[in-house]
């Protein structure tokens, strides 16, 4: 967008200089030519292909002679430890209580790299896409997670999502300890993700980042506690398709070509209800014993069908209803590539009935609950049977039974009437039955929406709950958001509720968006919580656990982290009427003309007493004496 | 009363009259100016002067020759005169506002003790390393020996032998011991000026480094095809090498690169570190398809694509050879085709329809692309995938050779008689550095002078561009490091005039490129009139009329006076 600005404005300065002056074609062609580049250079070097040079089509093609290589064949070359990169991916299916379909892919991509080199010239890519390896070492990036929805997580109604997302666009990164500059690295990396990403990060800016304190810790290697070099900023704005999808799919090895990412056919993926794509780089152990450090990039999609009703009302699904796609084969180069479908709760088969049948069942203990799964392995060829290709086929029996609450579920609404005040709800809720636990919540409010902290109340069962930590930084106007984090204890079975009043600010005109009247978007509450389990958490790490269960690093046993995200806001602001700057320079001018006009008459004008004309009847009078020669009358 | 009346009514109109010129003056002296400031906008002082003289460009290249003469050479006659100096001139003006010159300047000294003994090693390349051990000769001089006609150093035929540093050897012609020195030398001078331009630079060289300033006619483009195929310059090159299986069912492929980078194309960076920021990438993509499917052919019973084809081939791929997210220098692409077991082997024909041995073909100021057959690597047995582990000497081979006429370190055609010493592990010779070094240096001026004039112009044209102070600044830094460069080559520095022009272009890009000149406060002069009308108009009609009133008034009066004093 601003790089399109950009070319816009250059486009208008050379019609304009055209039109001023005709005879500087040289000037301008220079400026012509380099306007491709200058889009590329300012904000997202996008394609490098250097502008200047020579046309594709117009490329000459010569052969390559070359004299046989006379000079002494080396031998020196430095024994090269063998790089263990690693690929793997996997699917799960789960079928919802509400009759949707979650599938959530993984794609774990190892990168073994010698972590003491950094900053060395030259770096080797076998399965790692180059173009986020080169953003990881020229902005000294430690951890990078940046996901992209398109609709809102129904907690309620499907349960815990594996790794959450609040909607539109969510960008959050570590640096390394040695920057310097982390504002201005972080502007840069913004720019160079929306060009790798095809998104609008680049509205990412100082007005709506925010440094959090306790909320986003480094979820790889390494214990960062100076959050001075954590930035996090979310466009809930921000609308993901294709053109996202498919940048995404690019830094798969494999593509869209072979394995389960060919499953992903966007008119399938954004024919959903929930969809939310994202991509984790993190620093972690290759073995147990953390020997050997490598970048770990996680790709994630999560998507939620709704083919209940697409399905005229029937309730079952196959992979190809769903993807218009079957699975041939595994992606070549993936150590491991598997398919999980969720049949715990259907451990006789009474629920619903599920074809191909597998032998291979599987547990994992994910979000504290014991799941079992059945899996299907596509590195093995009986998995594709005879026909060669393997389409998951489930169909419901009876009603399936009533989901387990989430124990930890958070809202959000806006209350208050109209453009001058108004309140922030928020409303989280704690639903295990006798465990209370702490929970971190940290709300970032643009500088237009003025908080008034003093406002703030937390109260839990009709009875006030005092935070046990606040961390408040307050907006600057046109600078920085508030940022707004506490701990609240919540008791057992309750319902916690947080308010603040806010004032709505008044912009200035060019600060509007094109469409003000639709509002402005304040981002989603964060609530990240350790919730108290009910099964033991596995907390010894093993290679061989599924993608999705060993995300988060589990610490301890009777409990597990989750990050709960509320809806995102949408503020009305007082809106002008836009033509009225133009309108109010006339109306003033006018009015200014106008009272300079009688001002000047008033000073310049000559004022000469006239002779007073007496009344007619008078004159009459005098007519009359005259003719009789009496003495006239003054 | 009736005169009081009268006398008032003149006093009256007469301050009137002084009240409308009092407006008319406020609104000129204050109103205008006032106006005026609050609309401007911000425009920095540019050194125009210099951009002009900028504009014009004269380039003097002076070049340090050394012409040694060993014993044997001259009688002891001729000797007497030496040393000796002597500066040739030669002027080219390339067009109206680029002009050249070159200053040869050439010592004439006599070998040292030292350097004889050097001179009578066995081989001309012995000698070449002995002689740069005893003088470390700077960077963009030359050093020609003069040996004997009868010395064995040479073989029979040859004339001239250029080593591997900045000396040349060169066999002494014919003198007849009458001669004066001066005939002598003047005897020798075509040869040295044959060595000259063609180890440091030749007339053709630098005016295809000023192609930015000065427009080509279309038959020298084509004879000047080897500069062409040069990657501009530039401060940097990011260097990209691609692995490309397009089928990893069945061929696993290992290639590496780690240890052929560090031999084969690292000594050539490291001799180029002075002219440019090198940084080296290399990756594997898979399932990477051409975009043309090969045509059997039958005669050969192999696969054949045609060279005309090649731009087609490229471009899915070239999509997914990713840009450089992390900087915005120039790519060269080196591409490692290994074709998947259906479609191999296959081979690239070039225009004549002929079979290329190296099977690589190359693109200017793009990269390269080599087909890599691995079918006769294995029989049609063996298990798939089939571990193949790629011969990096036979790839290093081609893609640095292209390397080096990407970089624009061109096969020099020597003239007749003349031998070049092969540049060995480095990769590049001194004197290659030095060519490359004089023409990246006038490429550098030329292009950073019409960057700053372009911009000058541009800004001189439109009014309404805001110049702040760090363009300004930027600008002038790249005027004052452009006159450092011009200057430097003038006196013949090479590395210093080398490094003040990547200055310049880096500060003359960077000014050119700066957001901030985007930010164009541009209104169109009709709407700028629909609103200040309402203004301007109602305000300026009254003083304007009281004003001509005044005047007429005033010509009224004097024609009175006139006629009364008639």
């Amino acid at each position: 967008m601003a790089a399109y600005r950009c070319g816009l404005y250059l486009a208008l300065i050379l019609i304009l200089s055209r039109i001023v002056h005709p005879g500087i074609a040289d000037t301008l062609e220079k400026a012509n030519d380099t306007t491709g580049e200058k889009q590329s250079a300012s904000d997202a070097p996008r394609d490098n292909a250097d502008a200047r040079s020579v046309d594709l089509n117009e490329r000459q093609w010569q052969k390559t002679d070359v004299e046989p290589y006379t000079g002494d064949d080396p031998q020196n070359t430095p024994s090269v430890r063998p790089a263990k990169d690693q690929f793997e991916e996997e699917l799960v299916i789960r079928p919802l209580h509400s009759g949707d379909i979650y599938a959530s892919f993984q794609f774990r991509t190892l990168w073994d790299v010698d972590f003491q080199q950094e900053g060395q010239k030259t770096s080797h890519y076998r399965l790692f896409p180059k173009s986020l390896g080169q953003v990881l070492s020229k902005f000294s990036v430690r951890e990078l997670h940046i996901s992209f929805t398109q609709g809102y997580w129904r907690t309620m109604q499907w349960g815990q999502p594996f790794i959450a997302s609040p909607p539109g666009a969510e960008l959050w990164v570590w640096f390394h300890h040695t920057v310097t500059d982390v504002d201005g690295n972080w502007r840069e990396l913004t720019n160079v993700l929306s060009g790798i990403f095809c998104a609008s990060l680049n509205f990412i800016d100082l007005t709506n980042t925010v440094q959090p304190s306790a909320s986003f810790k480094p979820l790889g290697l390494g214990n960062a506690t100076d959050h001075s070099f954590l930035r996090y900023a979310t466009l809930p704005r921000e609308i993901v398709c294709t053109e996202n999808l498919t940048p995404w799919k690019k830094l798969l090895p494999c593509g869209s070509k072979a394995g389960l990412a060919v499953l992903m056919k966007s008119e399938k993926l954004f024919h959903s209800s929930f969809h939310s794509q994202a991509v984790h780089i993190r620093p972690v152990c290759q073995d147990e014993q953390c020997t050997s450090k490598a970048w770990e990039l996680r790709q994630t999609l999560n998507v939620v069908f709704d083919l209940y009703t697409s399905g005229q009302g029937k309730k079952e699904w196959s992979m190809f209803k769903m993807f218009s796609r079957t699975l041939t084969e595994a992606c070549p180069l993936a150590s491991s590539s598997k398919v999980y479908v969720d049949i715990t709760d259907n451990p006789e088969g009474e629920l619903f009935e599920l074809s191909p049948v597998t032998a291979l069942l599987s547990q994992a203990v994910v979000l504290g609950d014991r799941r079992t799964y059945s899996v299907y392995d596509l590195t093995r060829a009986e998995t594709f049977g005879q026909l060669r290709s393997l389409n998951l086929l489930l169909r419901w029996k009876g009603e399936s039974g009533d989901m387990l609450r989430p124990l930890l579920h958070a809202e959000r609404y806006v209350s208050g009437f109209g453009l001058q005040t108004g309140e922030i709800h928020t409303v989280i809720y704690n639903n295990h039955p006798f465990r209370a636990f702490p929970v971190l919540l940290m709300d970032s409010v643009p500088w237009y929406l003025q908080l008034y902290i003093h406002t703030l109340t937390v109260t839990s069962k009709s009875r006030e709950n005092k935070p046990s930590y606040i961390h408040y930084q307050p907006a600057k106007d046109r600078h920085r958001p508030h940022l707004l984090e506490m701990l609240i204890q919540l008791p057992p079975h309750s319902m916690t509720e947080i308010t603040v009043q806010f004032d709505r600010a008044l912009l200035k005109w060019t600060e509007y968006t094109p469409d003000p009247n639709h509002g402005f978007y304040v981002g989603s509450s964060v609530v990240s919580a350790l919730v108290p389990s009910m099964v033991a958490m596995n907390t010894n790490f093993t290679l061989d656990q599924p993608l999705f269960s060993s995300f988060v690093p589990v610490k301890e046993e009777s409990s597990y982290f989750m990050r709960v995200y509320t809806e995102p806001l949408l503020v009305n602001l007082p809106t002008p009427d836009f033509s009225m700057p133009y309108n109010v320079i006339c109306l003033t001018c006018t009015v200014v003309a106008v009272g300079y006009g009688s001002f000047y008459n008033l000073l310049t004008r000559t004022f000469q007493v006239d002779e007073p004309s007496p009344p007619l009847a008078k004159r009459l009078a005098n007519l009359i004496r005259r003719i009789r020669g009496v003495p006239l009358l003054t | 009363m009736l005169l009081k009346i009268v006398l008032l009514g003149i006093t009256e109109k007469q301050r009137g009259r002084y009240a409308a010129l009092a407006i008319a003056a406020v609104v000129i002296i204050v109103g205008i100016p006032l106006w005026w400031k609050t609309t401007e906008t911000y425009r920095a002082w540019l050194p125009f002067s210099d951009i002009n003289e900028l504009d014009s460009l004269q380039l003097r290249l002076s070049v340090d020759i050394e012409v040694v003469f060993s014993r044997g050479t001259l009688t002891p006659e001729q000797q007497k005169k030496i040393p000796l100096s002597h500066v040739n001139e030669k002027e080219h003006q390339v067009d109206a506002k680029t002009g050249l010159r070159y200053q040869y300047e050439t010592r004439y000294r006599t070998a040292t003790v030292m350097e004889e003994d050097a001179l009578n090693q066995p081989t001309a390349a012995e000698a070449d390393l002995s002689l740069h051990t005893l003088t470390e000769s700077s960077c963009g001089s030359v050093v020609v020996y003069v040996i004997p006609e009868s010395s064995v150093l040479l073989p029979e035929d040859v004339k001239v032998y250029v080593g591997q540093r900045r000396t040349a050897l060169l066999r002494s012609p014919p003198f007849k011991s009458s001669w004066s020195l001066n005939e002598v030398i003047s005897n020798l001078n075509p040869r040295v000026e044959q060595i000259a331009s063609t180890m440091s630079f030749s007339h053709q060289d630098i005016t295809a480094a000023l192609s930015d300033r000065v427009r080509m006619t279309k038959v020298t483009k084509e004879s000047m095809a080897d500069s062409m195929r040069a990657i501009k310059s530039s401060p940097g090159y990011e260097i990209t090498f691609s692995l490309l299986n397009p089928d990893p069912k069945s061929h696993s492929l290992h290639w590496d690169i780690e240890g052929a980078l560090h031999s084969y194309i690292q000594p050539l960076l490291n001799k180029l570190a002075p002219i440019a920021n090198f940084s080296v990438d290399s990756q594997i993509l898979y399932y990477a398809v051409l975009g043309v499917n090969p045509r059997f052919d039958n005669s050969v019973s192999a696969y054949t694509l045609n060279a005309d084809s090649l731009s087609h081939v490229i471009n899915p791929v070239e999509a997914r050879l990713g840009s450089n997210a992390a900087s915005s220098n120039p790519v060269l692409n080196f591409l490692l085709y290994v074709p998947d077991a259906h479609h191999s082997p296959l081979f690239i024909r070039d225009h004549s329809r002929r079979e290329v041995p190296t099977n690589a073909f190359h693109s200017p100021r793009w990269g390269g692309i080599m087909v890599y057959n691995v079918n006769d690597l294995y029989g049609p047995e063996s298990e798939r995938p089939v571990d193949i582990s790629i011969n990096m000497a036979k790839v290093m081979g081609v893609f640095l050779a292209q390397l080096r006429l990407m970089l624009g370190v061109h096969q020099t055609h020597p003239p007749s008689g003349f031998v070049l010493q092969s540049p060995g592990s480095a990769g590049l010779a001194d004197w290659e550095l030095d060519r490359l070094m004089w023409s990246r240096s006038v490429e550098n001026i030329a292009t950073a002078s019409t960057t700053i004039t372009s911009l000058a112009q541009l800004l001189d044209q439109i009014g309404n561009i805001v110049i702040n102070d760090n363009i300004a600044l930027q600008v002038s830094s790249a005027v004052t490091s452009l006159q450092a460069a011009v200057a430097e080559l003038d006196a013949g520095n090479l590395v210093f005039a080398l490094q003040y022009s990547r200055e310049a272009i880096l500060a003359s890009e960077r000014a050119f490129f700066d957001p901030s000149l985007l930010h164009l406060l541009y209104f169109p002069d009709d709407q700028k009139f629909a609103i200040y009308i309402p203004l301007f108009l109602p305000m300026c009609v009254p003083i304007v009329l009281s004003l001509l009133k005044i005047v007429s008034e005033v010509k009224k009066r004097r024609a009175e006076k006139q006629a009364k004093s008639d």
